[in-house]
């Protein structure tokens, strides 16, 4: 990183200067525009009104949540009848994991579909609720962490639908006589979905709104 | 007029004028993550821009990097086509043996009720990862040979970026291995070709991420002479 030399002067924000930036390319316009005339997205001031759509998907994801764990994620049949017919939710299908012995994998789908879905719901939900309020510099560097860590993760959220289209898949192959998935499928899957487009929605410069313009370093 | 505050420079702009606008925000660009103004200035060739208040990567300009873009969007669309015909998955179970491909599997739920599951799937996996190679190929071609932008490059490329959180190979990858350790010791597995293809695509796809840089693109765009149609015409947001 190549600092500057005027490291520890004020920073002025878009917003202050009567200007709004686009979210998606950068480029910095009067308020009167509404579109981005260079990348065509929508421009949006900095705004607390923004947090609504954040808020509806977050609750859509919510919503969605609850049967993804309550209902199975899908019912097997083997041939043979080896591993029986089961059926098995979320949970389940981890505690299934640990006593084949596969703890590793457990893990995976334990972090995968438990933790990290639990956990951006908490940090989504908190990032909006103290978004637009003042915090110290080094307090929105640390939300600003968080954002970054819900956008990355969110979507590994998937793997476990991704599996039940596989185990799916193989009744083509022959190898079970059936899977059928469960509700908690679909339902997962768009809880994963809509949390995606909750923190997509979520406008990371509100957590610097009412700051003291001041830089990074120190 | 407000004090510029010393916004710091960043930025590969063409235009040479050092010249920025506080009234009509020429000349200047706002981090994504913060807001912070900053007056775009030309960056040397491996230099990488940081916001000055977060640290947002803002602009990391290098070397051919619109050549090697298409290079590797072609490079994930051969994996890609690969990965859709060759088998996949290997069973033996139960003096069965069968290879399938995904092509294969996607035809024998056609007409299932689990048809929107596997559309959705194969959207992730296949559909928006091609795509995104498709539309970064159109909106970088012309650039990369110095050429006018196709209409609706800025859209295109828009578009590209809206799919990226959605296209999710290497988490498919991950979800093949967990479902291959749900059915071990039942039968026995093997891994064709397209899981191997699949595989290279997180790489393909690291690789593209380095050489990704969206101000470089979007500068290059509007350097280019390519002004965006739908002005005056307000539109809503994307979802
Ligand atoms: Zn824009």
């Amino acid at each position: 990183m190549s600092a500057p030399s005027e490291s520890n002067a004020p920073v002025m924000t878009a917003h202050r200067a009567g200007l709004i930036g686009c979210h998606s390319c950068g480029r910095v316009w009067t308020q009167d525009h509404d579109q981005c005339l260079r990348c065509g997205a929508h421009l949006m001031p900095p705004d607390r009104r923004s947090l609504q759509k954040v808020w509806a998907w977050w609750f859509a994801g919510l919503i969605m949540y609850i049967p993804a764990n309550l209902f199975p994620m899908m019912s097997t049949q083997t041939f043979a009848g080896l591993a029986g017919s089961s059926e098995s939710t979320i949970i389940e299908g981890v505690f299934e994991l640990i006593h084949h012995g596969s703890y590793d994998i457990a893990i995976i789908v334990f972090v995968a579909s438990i933790i990290v879905p639990m956990g951006k719901f908490v940090a989504i939900g908190w990032l909006a609720i103290v978004a637009g309020r003042p915090a110290t510099v080094d307090q929105a560097h640390t939300r600003l962490k968080i954002y970054e860590v819900v956008e990355f993760i969110g979507r590994w959220s998937m793997i476990d639908v991704f599996v039940v289209a596989i185990l799916s898949a193989l009744v083509q192959l022959g190898f079970m006589a059936s899977v059928h998935p469960g509700p908690a499928a679909a339902s997962f899957a768009l809880s994963v979905a809509f949390t995606m487009l909750s923190a997509q929605s979520f406008d990371a410069r509100l957590i610097w709104r009412g700051l003291p313009l001041r830089s990074k370093s120190e | 007029m407000l004090a510029p505050g010393c916004p710091w420079p960043i930025l590969t702009s063409m235009e040479h004028e050092p010249s920025y606008d506080l009234a009509t925000g020429r000349g200047l660009m706002a981090c994504p993550k913060c807001d912070a103004l900053h007056i775009e200035e030309e960056l040397e060739l491996g230099e990488t821009a940081r916001c000055t208040r977060c640290g947002t990567v803002m602009a990391k300009p290098r070397d051919g990097a619109f050549v090697q873009l298409i290079a590797l969007s072609f490079t994930s669309m051969v994996l890609l086509v690969g990965a859709v015909f060759f088998p996949f998955l290997e069973v033996s179970a139960m003096g069965f043996g069968n290879a399938s491909s995904l092509f294969d599997v996607a035809l024998a739920f056609a007409d299932g009720v689990l048809l929107p599951l596997v559309i959705a799937v194969l959207a992730m996996i296949i559909g928006l990862p091609i795509t995104r190679a498709f539309l970064l190929v159109y909106v970088l071609a012309p650039l990369a040979q110095g050429r006018k932008p196709h209409r609706h490059a800025a859209r295109a490329f828009r578009w590209s970026e809206v799919m990226r959180p959605w296209s999710m190979a290497e988490i498919f990858v991950i979800g093949t291995a967990v479902a291959l350790v749900k059915v071990a010791g039942l039968a026995s597995v093997h891994l064709g070709p397209a899981f191997w293809a699949f595989c290279a695509l997180i790489f393909v796809n690291i690789a593209s991420r380095a050489f990704m840089c969206q101000t470089s693109i979007w500068d290059a765009i509007e350097d280019a002479g390519q002004t965006v149609e739908f002005h005056g015409k307000p539109r809503r947001a994307k979802a």
